[in-house]
């Protein structure tokens, strides 16, 4: 083991960490936001509503990530109209195309823990909202959606280490994110050990306090589960 | 279209590698899966660490970086060994690379599983089978195995269908499977979107199939187990 070659190359690690902290950051929220939409049709009663955001939830579930991504970074450009349109500007980099895959994809697998934690409302709550005479709009505010995020909440954080762990397919496009950086350390220096376990020990530490940071979340939100303190 | 027909034939031969490469990492999965469960379960505090560091380690790290570590690394690694033998040159072979690789991923998934499901097993089960006078090997492999599959079901599927999408990054080592063979289509007719979208439904595909055999296997374990 030759921990110098790590030590001088710390900076680009630096760098690579800085990357793939920014990319699932901005691919989580990106996805949040689709997700929540595409959770609130799929649970919808009607089979008409329901079909299209159930079949975007399957495609990108039943797909590898890696197929997405180069459906995206390779694929777009084949189309004319794209390279014509302004999305060239997203499609023409390769930063932004992981950002599109990722983004979608999480989008789909959030879309359906959401799905489901919304159908599992208790209905007793929505009957009752109703008794208090709230809209629909109003019962999805107040009641639905605030239990559907916290029951969600261990379903997502495993979704988070996912997106985590599925980031590192960057590197392969050209990115310089931890797993791009240590692809770059092992070409110049040809020391493949030394350079992915040093990585992969950025990622179990990323992996060790987003799950610190779930349980943390848990315990704030679940107060209401957890035996009493006496 | 007529670019689709023509270089359908690789596409398939690629598919044909990502099953195989898929069925082979199961199978070692699955060993390690059973061995890393037992462990987790065992009295011994030294094969519950071993066992317990294995899965978490495996766990948090991306399967790419496993991957690229495994491949890279243990070219270096067997070379190194070789040469105090006095072996010549190895080239290792990125089939073999892979399948290690997925199927040492997959044993932490799966040892989780087994876990779940051997706890799930009645005790009494188990009792009865002492009672008997059935080693403990005997009795793992006649009561709590069988007994184990039902419960671990559910969790073995969603492994599986995890680990046939993880096949797609044995191309990044070289592998010919459909995502790299797509990628050859794709280059040559400059029409990589249609080519991974083939890929993306045979995927689908593969899925489906899973799916069809999974509901197979869980009739099949639950003979017996009466359903609300």
């Amino acid at each position: 083991m030759d921990v110098q070659v790590i030590i001088d190359n710390l900076p680009l690690y630096l760098q690579g960490l800085r990357t793939t902290i920014v990319l699932v950051f901005a691919s989580l929220v990106v996805g949040l936001l689709l997700a929540i939409p595409i959770a609130l049709l799929a649970s919808s009663k009607s089979k008409w509503i329901s079909a299209l955001p159930k079949a975007y939830i399957y495609f990108f579930r039943g797909t590898p990530l890696l197929v997405q991504m180069f459906m995206i970074y390779h694929g777009m450009g084949q189309f004319e109209a794209v390279r014509e349109s302004f999305l060239w500007v997203i499609f023409q980099q390769a930063w932004t195309c992981a950002l599109v895959a990722f983004a979608l994809n999480t989008a789909a697998y959030t879309g359906e823990i959401l799905r489901g934690t919304i159908e599992q409302t208790p209905y007793g709550e929505v009957e009752a909202a109703k008794s208090c005479g709230m809209s629909n709009a109003q019962i999805y505010r107040r009641i639905i959606l605030p239990s559907t995020f916290r029951r969600a909440l261990p379903a997502y954080g495993n979704e988070v280490i996912f997106m985590l762990h599925g980031s590192s397919l960057a590197g392969l496009i050209t990115i310089v994110d931890l797993f791009g950086a240590a692809k770059i350390v092992n070409a110049r220096n040809f020391v493949p050990f030394e350079s992915f376990i040093a990585a992969g020990i950025f990622y179990l530490a990323i992996t060790f306090m987003i799950v610190w940071g779930f349980k943390k979340a848990e315990h704030h939100w679940h107060a209401y589960l957890r035996p009493r303190e006496s | 279209m007529s670019q689709v027909v023509a270089y359908f034939p690789l596409i398939l031969k690629g598919m044909l590698l990502t099953v195989e490469v898929a069925l082979a990492s199961l199978l070692i999965a699955i060993l390690l899966g059973l061995i890393g469960a037992v462990a987790k379960l065992s009295k011994s505090r030294i094969a519950k660490t071993i066992a317990g560091a294995y899965t978490t380690v495996i766990r948090g790290i991306p399967d790419l970086v496993l991957m690229t570590l495994i491949f890279f690394g243990g070219q270096i690694l067997v070379n190194n060994i070789g040469e105090k033998l006095g072996w010549d040159y190895i080239d290792v072979d990125p089939f073999i690379a892979g399948v290690l690789t997925i199927g040492f991923i997959f044993g932490a998934y799966f040892a989780e599983s087994f876990r779940g499901g051997i706890l799930a097993v009645a005790r009494g089960e188990i009792e009865a089978g002492y009672a008997f006078g059935m080693t403990p090997i005997q009795v793992f492999f006649r009561i709590t195995m069988p007994a184990m599959v039902r419960h671990a079901l559910p969790g073995i599927g969603n492994n599986w269908l995890v680990m046939v999408k993880t096949t797609a990054l044995v191309s990044v080592i070289g592998l010919q499977d459909m995502v790299y063979n797509a990628g050859l289509a794709g280059g040559s007719t400059r029409k990589p979107f249609t080519f991974y979208c083939v890929v993306a439904f045979l995927f689908l595909v593969i899925t489906g199939f899973s799916d069809v055999g999974m509901r197979w296997l869980d009739k099949k374990y639950s003979v017996g187990v009466r359903k609300a």
